[in-house]
This record gives structure tokens, C-alpha cells and sequence, in this order.
């Protein structure tokens, strides 16, 4: 038992090696004779890491403190569901979960990639060994979690409350799962531009890895804002923090890439684009990777860090983007042109959706970078936040989502502009109406904001109504024969409904972001036992103290009621204030009320006692209208994701034939 | 004169329901100086407390947003303005990701290609009888 955490780092090391030798194999083989054990390698190295983390993890449950991580990081007292948390909760324990998910996805090109020609499958086993080999070097020679203390200390420093909860025990592996599936991609992409050969084929093999990587990181982003919005305690979901824009990044890259890549499947066209955007979404998820962990960024979600570990970052950040990109440049001129379209086609419209995404993205990229460059080129302190990027992603989004339903509505080639017109008029009337309808509940302080409530509304229900309005047109929807045609809801292709799913939750996620973001209320005010404050048509009334003791916590909460307008007790929030006495911090915790759509959201600081002794509690009560529609349009999407996933056409990496394509012919 | 002072405060703080709901759009755009990437809207640190106070007196007091960012920025400089200036240094943040779109849409326009060219998917007679050929043989 003594000697298991030495396996752990034999088994790094092991994977190390193993990550090198895959990638010798390839080069040296040049794709054939020895090249095929990079196969073999790749499972064995992901066996050897999985191994390596599976002690990390062990080492946390027992709390074993003569491991520098654990005693940093852990403690006796902690459930066990954060013990195991915690194995992630550092810089160290975190680069080895990236390790551990880049080699698996490595095995899974060779398990299943075996319907792939070979040169292009070994070749992208090269490339992910050499990415391997740079991770798993990093981890092991600057960050290794495993490394011992001479004498262990009897306890340790515990986890930061903060990320004590359920959202953020998960956040971390689902967003490494995004991040890292863009690998797959990126060396897809590499082998594609050695072999010199790009097809429609390279897309279809290369979507489904996309479409992994995305839903994955779109859960792990919706989770980190939802562990953003009720454990920091300030009531919003989104900040446009630099770390949150580094995850949001490699997302808006990924899902351009996924829409160029139906293009280069179904019609040869925007090949050198796609690989292109291939390369950019890994290279946004290894920036994201460095930004958070070079000190460059403070922010409540980044680690504590290191400046040697962040140059150690750039440089493998530098080598594989520029490397990659280096390759695009040399090859992609050889790239031939694919189909050719009409102006008025959805390729086109998949372009606009492309190029403005581009630019969105191109400005979440300057608004944090701007302040980092600044600041180390001119010694120039400056912030950029929300109010740039409601000015300049937003008006570029509304475009991009206002084109959605005429996109999905086109068809290929060459598309009937007025026939798209005439079908959507109707769609885009009932969007209208419901927009104005809404806006007549919303009083905003200038007009410009009231104008923006109204456009928001309408993008958010047009991308709905018009989603929707593309369902009836898959089923050949008629009113007369409106049975008959729900009869052909199971012939939808499961993509058509990953498609409708996607869509449908983005209109959900705007609602919900358009109707909190100009809605919201709320107050903040000291208050004593027994007094109350109003909110709207809320009335919240501090009604007695309670102490509980919590897992590795003491907790004291208050108890408070909230009436509404006809003055009906609606709910009893019991916000608390927890005291971790391992690391001697304290915690607020947000109590909320559950209705279907809207949060009532109450917090307390901490306690002051007046000059005439009375205690009073700083207490902030939110009103958040249709906050749960932001939650629970992103997992909409992600559902969409999965649903494409599941769709015969797009397994990942092979074709097979399916049973029921084989009763059908 | 006692009925001047009595009046004078209540005068200065009671704002109406669209100077408050101009602070809060306001107190959105200023940064809370001494917190990690917060406004002052969302912090309830004593400072942000302060310059929430002082926001609210400015409006009360008359001066328009325009004033009172300009004000904010001679006090704290850049930093405290979440809404960069629109300066020469940051022209490239401001206008890369518009002129993106722009100019990208242009090129698509440019190099679009003319319906009646693409529209002419009519085979030739050699085309047509070589069709026919193709077709013969599979029969």
C-alpha cells in the first residue's frame, strides 16, 4: 500500500514513454510496417495514464497526505464526493485529468477508427501522440500530482469551500471532455494535410468527434455558469470573465466548425475552411488551458499558478498551433475546390453563419486579450466587460441567429429565395406578435434598452417558431392531414431532430438571457430579525436564526419568508452562512425558491452588530424572471448534440450497417 | 431657511424610478476597483458601495452618463470603465469584429456566382447522347 502512489508516477512515466513512442512509430514508419504499433501503443498508454489517475483519485479518498497534492488540497472531513473532486480541484490533479482524457481519446481513434483508411488513422495517432508526449511531459516533470512530502503532515489544507458543490465536481471533466475532444480534430486535421488528401469523407469521420467535443463542453460550460450563479452569490450567470470567455472561445469555434462540416460532407465545398477551423478549435481549448493557468488572468474560477508553468504552456502552445497552422499554410493552396453553389443556397447561408461567428468570435478574442496586451506592451491598466460585448457580439449574433431558420430551410445548391420567404412569413409573424406581446410587461430605463428587450424577444422566438416551422416542413405538414403527418415523426432522421433540438434550445437560452438580463430585480439591505424589505410584488420578512452542523461545515442560516402581491406566503428561503474550520473560511449559500421559470434568490453576509447592539445581516434578494430557460436551453442543446451523435449516419469513426437499413432493402 | 435643510437632502436622494433604473444600467459599466472582474453592481464590497452612492448623487445632481463616465475615468483612469473608450488605441477592438462581418460579406458578394451562369444545368446534345449510352447499357 505504501508504495502505490509510486506505481501512479511509474504509470505517468510509463505513459510519457509510451505517448513518445507512438509518434516515433508513425514518423519513423512513414504509415506502414511499424507504424501499425502506434495502435497498439495508444491503448496501452491510455490503460497506463487511467492507472496514474486512478491512484491520484485513490490517494484523495484515502486522504493520504504524504502526497503534496492531497495534504494542499484535502481533508479527513470532507464527503467523500469532493474528496474525489478534489482530485481535479488543482492545477497538478487537473493536467492530469486533461492527460488522462487526451490518451483515451487516443485509444478510441484506434478502437473505433478501424473503418478509416490506415494511412490517415495512423497518422492521426502520430499526431495525438506527439500531443500526448507534450502533455504528459508537462504534468509529469512540472506539475506531477503525485509528487510526496518527506513527512506527511497529520492533516490537510483542504479544499476551497467555494469549490465544495455538486456543479463544480462535474464542471471540470465535462469541459476537459470538450476541450480535449477538439484534439481529435486537430489531428484529424493534421493527418489530412500530410496525406494531401480531403474529402468529403475526412468530414464525415471528423464531425462526429466534433459533435462529442461540443455537447461535452457545452454541458461543462452550462455547469460552470450555474456553479457561478448560486455559489458566488452576486446573482448573475455570466460575467464575460476572461476565464469564462476562454471556454466560450473554443465553443463558438467548434460550432462554426460543425456547420462547415456538414457543408464539406454534403456538398465537397469549404474544405481548406473546415480544416482550418479544425485546427482553431483546439488551439482556443489549449489557449484557454494556458490563459487560466499562466497568472496572466485573475479570476475567481482560475487556479493558483505559476509563471514558469505558463511559459512551459505557451511553448507547447506555440508548437502545436504553430506547427499546425504552418501546414494549413503550406498545403491548403493545393486543396481543390469543391461544388460549386448559387448565391442564394444554404451553403451560403452555412458561410454567413461561419463568417459571423468568426467575427464573434474575433471579438471575444480582443475583449480578453486587449487588457493582457495592453498592459504588457504600453504598462496600461484597462477592463473591458459586459457593456463592449452586449455592443459588439450582440448585434453580430442577432444577425447570425436571425439567419437560422432561413438556413435550415434552404435547400442545397440552389435554393428557392421566395418559396423560403412565403414558408417562414408565418413563423416570423407569430415571432413578432409574441415579441410585442412580451415587451408590453417591460418598462425599460431608456428606449434603447425597451428596443433591445423587443429584438431579443423576436430573435429568441423566431429561432422557435422558425425551428419549429421546419419540423412541419420534414414532415410534410399539412393542416388538413395534420394526423398523417404526425405519423411521420419517427421517419425524422435522428440528426433532422438534433438539428431542431440545438436550435430550439439556443431560442430558449435567449429568452431566458433577454428577459433576466433586462428584468432582473433586486435589493440589498441590512437586516435585523423581524424586518422586511420589498421587491417588486415580492415581500421578504427575516423571520428567525437556526444553527446546523454540516458535513465539515457549521452552518448559520436565517429563515425567511417571501409573500406575494396578495400577499400569500410563497416560500421559505433558508439561506446559509457555512464555516469550513479546516481551511477558516466561510461560505455563503444561496437559498432559492422554486417556481417553474423564475428565481427568487436570497443570500446573507456576514453578521454586524450596530451601535445599539442589535446584530443585522447584509442581506442581497434577487428576482431572476425566466432564469432556468438559460440553464436549460444550453442542455437543450447539448441533448442535440447527442441525439445527431446517435444518428446512424455520423457513429464516430465508422460506417456500420445499421439493422434497419438492412430490413429496409 | 430650517425648511431648505429639512427639504434639501430628501431632495438630493429621492430619486425617481428612471434615475435608479439609469444608475443600475450604469452601475453595470464601472468596475468595482478593488474586487476581481466585478461592477459595482454586483459587488457588496464597502467601495463599490461608495461609488454606487456617488453615481446615484451625480444623477440626482443632473449630470448625463456621458459626464459622469468621463468623470469616473479622470478619477480611476481606464480600469474602472467596463465600456473601453473609443479611443485610437482601441480602434482594432472596437472595429476588427464589425469590419469582419463587412468585409467578409463583401467578398461573398463579390465572388457570388450569377444565377443564369449556375442556373444552366441543361445537358448538351453530346452530353445527352452519351447519357443515353450510359443508360442503355444498364438496362
Amino acid at each position: 500500500m505504501t508504495h502505490i502512489n509510486e506505481i501512479g508516477t511509474y504509470c505517468l512515466v510509463l505513459a510519457f514513454c509510451l505517448s513518445l513512442t507512438q509518434a516515433g512509430v508513425v514518423i519513423a514508419g512513414k504509415g506502414r510496417g511499424i507504424a501499425r504499433y502506434a495502435e497498439g501503443i495508444s491503448l496501452a498508454g491510455a490503460v497506463s495514464i487511467f492507472i496514474a489517475f486512478a491512484v491520484l483519485i485513490f490517494a484523495f479518498i484515502r486522504s493520504d497526505f504524504s502526497v503534496v497534492n492531497v495534504a494542499e488540497h484535502s481533508h479527513t472531513d470532507k464527503p467523500l464526493l469532493y474528496k474525489i473532486s478534489g482530485a481535479w480541484g488543482s492545477h497538478e490533479g487537473s493536467m492530469l485529468l486533461w492527460c488522462t482524457i487526451l490518451l483515451v481519446y487516443g485509444a478510441m481513434i484506434t478502437l473505433r477508427g478501424q473503418g478509416l483508411p490506415e494511412g490517415l488513422r495512423l497518422k492521426a495517432l502520430g499526431v495525438q501522440g506527439l500531443l500526448g508526449a507534450a502533455f504528459v511531459g508537462f504534468t509529469l516533470f512540472s506539475s506531477n500530482p503525485l509528487a510526496r512530502l518527506a513527512e506527511a503532515p497529520l492533516q490537510g489544507q483542504s479544499l476551497n469551500p467555494a469549490l465544495q458543490d455538486p456543479a463544480l465536481a462535474f464542471h471540470p471533466p465535462m469541459l476537459y471532455l470538450g476541450y480535449v475532444g477538439m484534439s481529435v480534430v486537430f489531428s484529424f486535421a493534421v493527418a489530412a494535410l500530410i496525406e494531401g488528401r480531403l474529402d468529403r469523407a475526412w468530414a464525415r469521420w471528423v464531425r462526429p468527434w466534433a459533435l462529442l467535443a461540443w455537447s461535452f463542453l457545452t454541458i461543462g460550460i452550462t455547469l460552470g455558469a450555474f456553479w457561478a450563479y448560486y455559489e458566488l452569490g452576486w446573482g448573475g450567470w455570466w460575467a464575460w470573465d476572461p476565464v469564462e470567455n476562454a471556454s466560450f472561445m473554443p465553443w463558438l469555434a467548434a460550432t462554426a466548425l460543425l456547420h462547415s462540416a456538414i457543408v464539406m460532407e454534403k456538398r465537397d465545398s469549404l474544405k481548406a475552411w473546415t480544416v482550418f477551423l479544425g485546427l482553431l478549435a483546439f488551439t482556443f481549448s489549449m489557449m484557454g488551458a494556458f490563459l487560466v493557468r499562466s497568472g496572466l488572468l485573475t479570476s475567481v474560477h482560475s487556479f493558483a499558478v505559476d509563471p514558469q508553468r505558463g511559459i512551459l504552456l505557451a511553448a507547447i502552445l506555440l508548437l502545436t498551433a504553430g506547427g499546425g497552422f504552418a501546414l494549413f499554410a503550406l498545403r491548403a493552396p493545393s486543396l481543390a475546390p469543391g461544388g460549386l453553389f448559387a448565391a442564394v443556397s444554404r451553403e451560403t447561408t452555412l458561410v454567413l453563419n461561419n463568417l459571423l461567428i468568426s467575427a464573434a468570435l474575433c471579438s471575444v478574442f480582443l475583449g480578453t486579450l486587449y487588457p493582457i496586451l495592453m498592459q504588457a506592451l504600453f504598462d496600461k491598466t484597462m477592463s473591458v466587460g459586459a457593456p463592449y460585448y452586449l455592443a459588439v457580439f450582440g448585434p453580430i449574433m442577432i444577425v447570425a441567429l436571425l439567419l437560422v431558420p432561413v438556413s435550415t430551410l434552404m435547400s442545397w445548391k440552389r435554393a428557392d429565395l421566395k418559396g423560403v420567404v412565403q414558408r417562414l412569413a408565418a413563423a416570423f409573424a407569430v415571432a413578432v406578435l409574441a415579441a410585442a406581446v412580451g415587451s408590453l410587461f417591460y418598462k425599460g430605463p431608456t428606449f434603447l434598452s425597451e428596443a433591445e428587450y423587443l429584438i431579443g424577444l423576436i430573435v429568441g422566438f423566431w429561432l422557435i417558431f422558425g425551428t419549429a416551422r421546419t419540423l412541419m416542413q420534414a414532415l410534410n405538414f399539412r393542416l388538413n392531414a395534420a394526423v398523417k403527418a404526425l405519423r411521420r415523426l419517427s421517419g425524422v432522421p435522428l440528426a433532422t431532430w438534433g438539428m431542431i433540438f440545438a436550435h430550439i434550445g439556443l431560442g430558449v437560452f435567449v429568452l431566458g438571457a433577454v428577459v433576466e438580463g433586462h428584468q432582473r430585480l433586486s435589493v440589498m439591505q441590512g437586516m435585523s430579525l423581524g424586518d422586511s424589505v420589498k421587491l417588486g410584488q415580492y415581500e421578504l420578512r427575516f423571520q428567525s436564526l437556526y444553527q446546523t452542523p454540516g458535513a465539515n461545515y457549521d452552518a448559520q442560516g436565517g429563515v425567511f419568508e417571501v409573500k406575494d402581491g396578495l400577499g400569500r406566503i410563497i416560500c421559505q428561503p433558508k439561506p446559509q452562512r457555512r464555516f469550513y474550520p479546516a481551511s477558516n473560511q466561510v461560505q455563503s449559500k444561496v437559498a432559492l425558491c422554486f417556481t417553474p421559470l423564475d428565481d427568487l434568490y436570497v443570500v446573507m453576509a456576514e453578521p454586524q452588530t450596530g451601535v445599539d447592539g442589535v446584530m443585522s445581516w447584509q442581506v442581497r434578494f434577487f428576482y431572476n424572471p425566466w432564469v432556468r430557460l438559460i440553464f436549460f436551453g444550453p442542455l437543450l442543446m447539448a441533448l442535440g448534440g447527442v441525439l445527431s451523435l446517435c444518428d446512424r449516419r455520423l457513429r464516430l469513426g465508422i460506417v456500420r450497417k445499421g439493422r434497419k437499413l438492412a430490413v429496409k432493402t | 431657511m430650517i425648511w431648505f435643510l429639512l427639504i434639501f437632502p430628501l431632495h438630493a436622494f429621492s430619486a425617481t424610478p428612471q434615475d435608479e433604473a439609469r444608475g443600475r444600467q450604469l452601475f453595470t459599466e464601472v468596475r468595482c476597483v478593488q474586487c476581481q472582474s466585478e461592477s459595482i453592481a454586483d459587488s457588496d464590497a464597502q467601495i463599490a458601495g461608495d461609488m454606487r452612492r456617488e453615481i446615484r448623487a451625480d444623477i440626482a445632481a443632473g449630470k448625463t452618463n456621458a459626464q459622469i463616465r468621463k468623470e469616473l475615468f479622470a478619477h480611476y483612469g481606464d480600469y474602472v470603465l467596463f465600456r473601453p473608450r473609443f479611443s485610437m488605441g482601441n480602434l482594432l477592438l472596437w472595429l476588427l469584429p464589425p469590419l469582419i462581418a463587412i468585409i467578409g460579406g463583401a467578398i461573398l458578394w463579390a465572388s457570388r456566382r450569377k444565377p443564369e451562369k449556375s442556373g444552366d444545368y441543361a445537358l448538351s446534345a453530346d452530353e445527352e447522347k452519351k447519357l443515353r449510352d450510359i443508360l442503355k447499357k444498364h438496362d
